[in-house]
């Protein structure tokens, strides 16, 4: 192997690496929220959940392609290829979000509205902690599932390990797409085993 | 406090019939009935974790409902039979959450942790920084009353806190109450369907069917009551299978 792939294989790294982790902090950020929101309002449930549930179902290429007539969001590159990968891993987080927080027993909730505990009280102290676990472990699965997902972003200039992947398969070279798949793999389970580590460490 | 004429309602069904009842401070007023007869609901409509349909519910002179709903329950301690203790708190923890929410100093919440695990028979250096999933039913049921007592709540409410604890133990959680309440002198309404738990810890008894009142009487007077209802539940004390 010469040193020109090796460090191409650096370089296409640390890219995939920042667009799986901007997409994540954005998916994170959006989908715990409109997760506890529903917790709340049970009747915005089927809306979120509904909307997550297509994104999801759309497959990953065609979502990809779907978003680069998009005004503002859309074009060619990395922005585009966030905004799928995004939507892409809202329903697993929001899933388990909802599913952490209704599954708190009861005598628990009760008792924390009995001792008098505000909303936001028994929301922070008592459902966040007791949820932790099942979200994270949402967090995990999108995780994962960004990072293979995310060797598509190539497919519209979006950077990647995928740029070794779909210049592979045009020039058939499996050199190439090992170059690529190697990596996102590796990096798959580093983040599967340091998430789930995390998780164990949670667990009350 | 006082029940004046409050009654409670799912859609249609009225759960509790409008119920007039004072509380006299310093007793142990227990609501004795069925399964469903509306004991919790009344229970419940003390604190505010339910609203009357009508009528209204006095704590202190004022209504519920004109209460601050987070300063009515931290004035009322509640025990029920799932404890609800927060499997991610320490027992310290458990039992300091109120006053931690009042915003006592951590001194002061520490002594206050350590003196009422000690009344009621746990050691705070052996408990206090177990978990609740490191405890025995009993043990517990223990920590629910301590945690209820916490920030020296006037009213105290138990909703069958002892029924899901064997009778051995049970009998030594329904002397700590008894000797709680010399100690103390706290104002209970305490909810069970058990009668010998209801004649043994009531200063008095008032019993409900289908959510109305059927008798409100001393535990003595109650054992000589006529009511049909009375009668059937004396009749769990004393009756014995015939020998075969």
């Amino acid at each position: 192997m010469n040193s020109g792939l090796l460090s191409e294989i650096g370089a296409l790294t640390v890219e995939h690496l920042t667009l799986v982790l901007v997409s994540m902090a954005m998916a994170i950020a959006a989908a715990v929220p409109a997760g506890i929101l529903i917790t709340r309002r049970a009747r915005w449930r089927p809306w979120v959940l509904g909307f997550a549930n297509v994104m999801q179902t759309i497959p990953s290429l065609a979502l990809f392609g779907f978003l680069i007539p998009v005004p503002l969001i859309g074009g060619i590159g990395k922005r585009t290829a966030i905004v799928a990968l995004v939507l892409y891993a809202l329903l697993p987080i929001l899933r388990n979000t909802l599913a952490g927080i209704l599954g708190v027993d009861a005598a628990v909730r009760e008792s924390a509205v009995a001792m008098g505990m505000t909303g936001v009280q028994i929301l922070w102290r008592v459902e966040m902690p007791l949820a932790a676990r099942t979200i994270l472990a949402g967090i995990r699965v999108a995780t994962v599932t960004t990072i293979g997902t995310a060797t598509i972003a190539a497919a519209i200039g979006g950077g990647g390990l995928g740029v070794f992947i779909f210049r592979g398969i045009a020039s058939v070279d499996t050199t190439q797409i090992l170059a690529g798949a190697v990596p996102a793999a590796c990096i798959a389970l580093a983040a599967d085993g340091a998430l789930g580590l995390l998780e164990r460490r949670w667990s009350v | 406090m006082e029940f004046r004429a409050a009654n409670y309602r799912i859609g249609a069904r009225e759960i509790l019939r409008p119920l007039t009842l004072t509380v006299e401070a310093g007793e142990t007023l227990v609501l004795l009935g069925r399964s469903g007869s509306g004991k919790t609901t009344a229970l419940k409509m003390v604190n505010g974790l339910l609203a009357p349909a009508s009528g209204e519910v006095l704590v202190d002179g004022r209504a519920t409902t004109a209460w601050d709903p987070v300063r009515l329950k931290r004035r009322i301690g509640y025990v029920i039979q799932d404890i609800g203790l927060f499997p991610h708190y320490t027992v310290a923890e458990n039992v300091g959450l109120v006053p931690q929410l009042e915003g006592w100093d951590k001194a002061r919440i520490q002594a206050r942790v350590e003196a009422l695990l000690r009344q009621v028979g746990l050691d705070p250096h052996q408990f206090a920084a177990r978990y609740p999933r490191e405890l025995s039913g009993g043990q517990r049921q223990r920590v629910g009353v301590a945690r209820a007592l916490a920030a020296d709540p006037t009213v105290l409410l138990f909703d069958e806190p002892f029924g899901a604890v064997d009778p051995v133990t049970r009998l030594d959680l329904q002397k700590q109450f008894l000797a709680l309440r010399r100690e103390l002198g706290k104002t209970s309404i305490f909810v069970t369907h058990d009668v010998r738990e209801a004649l043994m810890l009531a200063t008095r008894v008032a019993l409900l069917k289908n959510g109305a009142l059927e008798v409100v009487s001393t535990p003595r007077a109650f054992l000589e009551s006529r009511n049909p209802e009375a009668l059937a539940f004396s009749e769990c004390l004393d009756w014995k299978a015939p020998q075969s």
